[in-house]
């Protein structure tokens, strides 16, 4: 065998995995610009029609009937605002506390673990599942649609989250730091409150606003909780509209206002979303 | 504890009693009893919910494709079928693409545009379900429906399996579109999962394939993949579980149509979510409502192997880099 055949059989054998890889990046880079296609084309869409059916009307008008000139999204939205607030007020205390219980007390025992592996399972779990437990926990014994079962079914959506970002950031938290504070003779819980929470303060407010968004959106578990309103109404015990519910009637209905409106409702909440998680984002990175 | 000397001043009393701190750690195990409570509350509301059609059905409830209110004659397979085929499709659409996300992030991209990428990806996994679910009926199904459903139906009439494939009305409505969508919105989770554990991968493994002149593919089949496979897997069955608990992309687009006659893609069918979506708030109580629950507690133990399993798998990941550490 002459150099010269090892030589070419060598460079033909190099060509190959040259070629080889070149395929495999531009796949990747495909697949990049594939799943970038997607997030802009949804991102237009949601601001070209969306923006056609803004106006003014649209926070000031309750709810219209199919056909009518005249209507907007106001008690969606303040249905909306009421029960993600609740759900937050009452998700994120039970939350941080749970964060903190797997973050200090549970790191080695047996409780700690399982609750963590559960949470990261409710975490993924289906939400209108959640929908269906608020039914027959809340709803089925009252006999009664209510904002405050919306509310409810929300908050079990909240805390899962939270729990997950409490812990994850006071873990951060060098033990040194806990270790200075006991060394000077403070309670444990004021360790946790006073030195590892608040070190951990900015990480904590992520999750939250983390949760928010996600529960802005949510819309499976408000369907048989909260239902649905055509009216305002600031009473927690009656059927409550909400933003993501009203959306979904009116999308699948042929009206066009109602179509238009649910446009517009789309657009709000895609936009409060995205403006939650880049608010959160930026906060953090700021701190860290 | 030790006992004080003989004469020796009694140790000084805590300033403080100890009922605050046994306040607080109370606090925080009732929280996290709350949260096992929580599953246990939601198992548990299930199985009674579910409770007159698991008598009434059985098991067969499983393989029955009958959905009849009107007869309150119940079986879940048309919904069953419907999740599943959807989710199917959605990870096979899905799981390559977040591969190839996944590689582009962390081996090709210039370091400047690694971050606000990455970002973009995490946002839309942010974006909410109904969006995806009215973008998908309102502008990306009338597309589906001209530009790739007539065509294909024109390509393969006549030919046997891919005929019957592509059957029924091209109205961009169907198991087919429901799939595509839910593709879109897990592509997000699974490529930044995959990014993640791909980024577990120490260094001087992957610059030692390249010190000896493996190109990034090389290193990347042979180096990262070997290493991370646990963690991959995990994060596509975190997909997968999004996919099945999945309501509003799907209900959106789905049709809601009760059959399981023919098996084309682009029939109008049901899946477990949007049948509980669309029929649950009006079902009397009885049978059809405990049937509904009955499906919601067949998607609750599926999609809660599957999270369990994605769990246990990324957990194994995090263990073999503590053992190489």
């Amino acid at each position: 065998m002459s150099f010269t055949s090892l030589d070419a059989g060598r460079m033909r054998q190099h060509r190959r995995r040259k070629a080889v890889n070149a395929v495999a990046l531009s796949l990747a880079l495909a697949a990049m610009a594939f799943g970038m296609f997607w997030l802009v084309w949804i991102l237009w869409e949601t601001v070209r029609l969306g923006l056609g059916g803004l106006s003014l009307m649209v926070f000031t008008e309750m709810t219209p009937p199919p056909m009518a000139d005249v209507g907007g999204l106001a008690n969606a939205i303040f249905g909306s605002l009421a029960m993600v607030t609740l759900a937050t007020l009452a998700g994120t205390p039970v939350g941080i506390m749970a964060g903190i219980y797997l973050a200090e007390y549970g790191r080695d025992n047996a409780l700690g673990r399982t609750t963590q592996f559960i949470n990261d399972i409710l975490l993924s779990a289906p939400s209108i599942v959640i929908g269906l437990f608020i039914y027959a926990a809340v709803v089925a014994p009252s006999k009664s649609f209510s904002g405050l079962a919306g509310s409810l079914a929300l908050a079990l959506i909240v805390i899962p989250v939270v729990i997950r970002t409490t812990e994850n950031m006071l873990s951060l938290i060098p033990n040194a730091l806990r270790e200075a504070a006991y060394a000077l003779g403070t309670p444990k819980w004021k360790v946790i409150l006073s030195i590892t929470l608040r070190a951990a303060r900015s990480g904590v407010i992520t999750g939250i606003l983390l949760a928010v968004a996600r529960i802005s959106g949510e819309t499976a578990p408000l369907l048989f909780t909260a239902l649905s309103n055509q009216f305002w109404t600031s009473s927690l015990t009656e059927p409550m509209a909400s933003l993501p519910v009203t959306i979904f009637k009116f999308a699948m209905s042929p009206y066009e206002n109602w179509q238009k409106l649910a446009w517009a409702g789309v657009f709000l909440i895609t936009l409060g979303v995205l403006l939650l998680n880049i608010v959160a984002r930026v906060f953090f990175r700021n701190k860290h | 504890m030790p006992t004080p000397l003989p004469g020796a001043r009694p140790a000084p009393r805590a300033v403080r009693s100890p009922w605050a701190d046994r306040l607080f750690a109370g606090l925080a195990l009732a929280a996290a009893w709350l949260t096992l409570a929580l599953l246990a509350g939601i198992i548990g509301s299930l199985v009674v919910g579910a409770a007159p059609a698991i008598r009434e059905y059985g098991l067969g409830f499983l393989t029955s494709s009958e959905w009849d209110p009107v007869q309150d004659r119940y079986g879940g397979l048309v919904m069953i079928y419907g999740t599943l085929a959807t989710s199917l499709i959605a990870l096979l659409i899905a799981v390559p693409v977040s591969f190839g996300i996944a590689l582009f992030l962390t081996e090709m991209s210039p370091g400047w545009l690694k971050r606000p990428l990455g970002t973009a990806v995490e946002l839309l996994a942010a974006v909410p379900s109904i969006v995806y679910g009215m973008w998908g009926l309102m502008v990306f199904g009338p597309i589906l429906a001209r530009f790739v459903q007539l065509p294909l139906q024109s390509l393969f009439d006549g030919i046997p399996v891919l005929g019957a494939l592509v059957s029924g009305p091209p109205v961009g409505i169907g198991i087919l579109s429901a799939g595509i969508i839910l593709s879109i919105m897990i592509i997000p989770f699974i490529a930044s999962v995959m990014r993640d554990v791909f980024e577990v991968t120490p260094p001087l493994l992957k610059e030692s394939a390249y010190g000896l002149g493996a190109t990034t593919w090389e290193v990347v089949r042979s180096v990262v993949l070997p290493y991370t496979k646990a963690g991959v897997v995990g994060g596509i069955m975190l997909g997968l579980g999004r996919a099945l608990g999945e309501t509003m992309a799907v209900t959106f687009v789905i049709g809601n149509m009760n059959q399981l006659n023919s098996l084309s893609l682009f029939e109008a069918a049901n899946s477990i979510t949007s049948a509980l979506a669309n029929e649950f708030a009006e079902a009397g109580e009885g049978l059809h409502q405990a049937s509904l629950i009955y499906l919601g507690l067949v998607l609750f133990f599926i999609t809660f192997v599957v999270l369990a399993l994605s769990k246990l798998l990324l957990a194994q990941l995090r263990k073999g880099e503590g053992a190489a550490a």
